[in-house]
């Protein structure tokens, strides 16, 4: 991870990613899974272009379907940022 | 960047424009004429002929329109990168995509060569599909798009000596419905025009068979297609997804 970029600031983005996408706030907590949220492919598509634009880092496909939870799209997005 | 487009029911104008492939003559030339009138910036991409493609241009910004002439041919994925930077620099990112650019290589089927089945699918479809793919982000970050695929009566209808034309249009009706629904609930609408015969220059060599058959009477104008066009593109068609406008007087009724 760069030094500029925290894992709060990757937390603030996917979180209100997800917001944005319809999932209600208080239901997402790290452990929340994208099922639960109602969170489908199109969506994670348009996470992966926020992403893209705020920390300039290209998530694969292969990447993105290993993402069950709130934490894992975090965790990835960090790691990469 | 620029404001384009009728302006949205909130009243913010939208930055962006839109794109046409193979714009230099034609139905592509039309269509651009017509969004570039409903206020939409124009990319009036073209492969291989600048001067008609300088003509588009002239024609937009004598009607006080926007609009950028892009070389790129379609069938290369950098050229088409390219050509969407370009715009993207220039006036915004391309909310209103619209895949007109196509070929034509006809023969039979027993004996059309593999070059002629393939660059008519790779022209007309595949490009299509690149296209599209490069272009929904923007869209669906926007919350706006509309896609319109310049497909043909051809193929939903048969037309002898077309069979990689007729594969290549029938193809790019399918994709055009999945690919609404993928995409629907962003406000991004993809829908197909079905032109039928229309007076371009890539229907002069075509005998009078199909004419006659046209209930019509009579070939159509590209004025016709791209009055389609503009509709498709415009926010009163937020409603209209996955469907496909025929403008053939008839002939595939």
């Amino acid at each position: 991870m760069s030094t500029a970029v925290t894992e709060a600031d990757v937390e603030q983005v996917v979180v209100d990613s997800l917001e944005s996408f319809g999932a209600d706030r208080a239901q997402i907590t790290r452990d929340a899974t994208l099922e639960e949220l109602d969170i489908d492919s199109l969506d994670l598509a348009e996470l992966s272009q926020i992403v893209e634009e705020r920390f300039e880092i290209q998530l694969k496909g292969a990447d993105v379907a290993e993402v069950k939870t709130v934490g894992d799209a975090i965790t990835l997005i960090a790691g990469r940022a | 960047m620029s404001a384009a487009g009728d302006q949205p029911p909130n009243g913010e104008a939208r930055e962006g424009c839109a794109l046409v492939t193979g714009a230099s003559r034609g139905i592509g030339r039309a269509i651009a004429c017509a969004l570039a009138a409903d206020g939409w910036p124009v990319g009036v991409n073209f492969a291989s002929d600048e001067a008609g493609a300088a003509a588009t241009v002239a024609a937009i910004e004598a009607g006080s329109g926007q609009a950028l002439a892009v070389r790129g041919d379609v069938t290369s994925a950098q050229a088409l990168d390219a050509t969407f930077e370009s715009l993207k620099q220039r006036f915004g990112p391309a909310l209103v995509l619209v895949n007109n650019a196509g070929l034509r290589a006809d023969d039979l089927a027993l004996s059309m060569d593999d070059a002629d089945w393939v660059r008519v699918i790779d022209t007309n479809l595949t490009a299509a599909f690149r296209a599209t793919r490069r272009a929904l982000g923007a869209m669906i970050r926007a919350r706006f798009g509309r896609v319109i695929n310049i497909a043909s009566v051809v193929g939903p209808r048969a037309n002898a000596g077309q069979s990689n034309y007729a594969a290549a249009k029938a193809g790019l009706i399918g994709m055009t419905k999945t690919v609404a629904v993928e995409v629907a609930r962003r406000g991004v609408t993809v829908n197909a025009i079905a032109p039928g015969l229309i007076q371009t220059d890539m229907t002069t060599d075509l005998d009078g068979t199909l004419l006659s058959a046209v209930p019509a009477r009579r070939a159509g104008r590209v004025e016709e297609v791209a009055a389609c066009a503009r509709f498709l593109a415009s926010e009163q068609a937020g409603y209209v997804t996955g469907s496909t406008l025929f403008v053939d007087g008839g002939l595939a009724a």
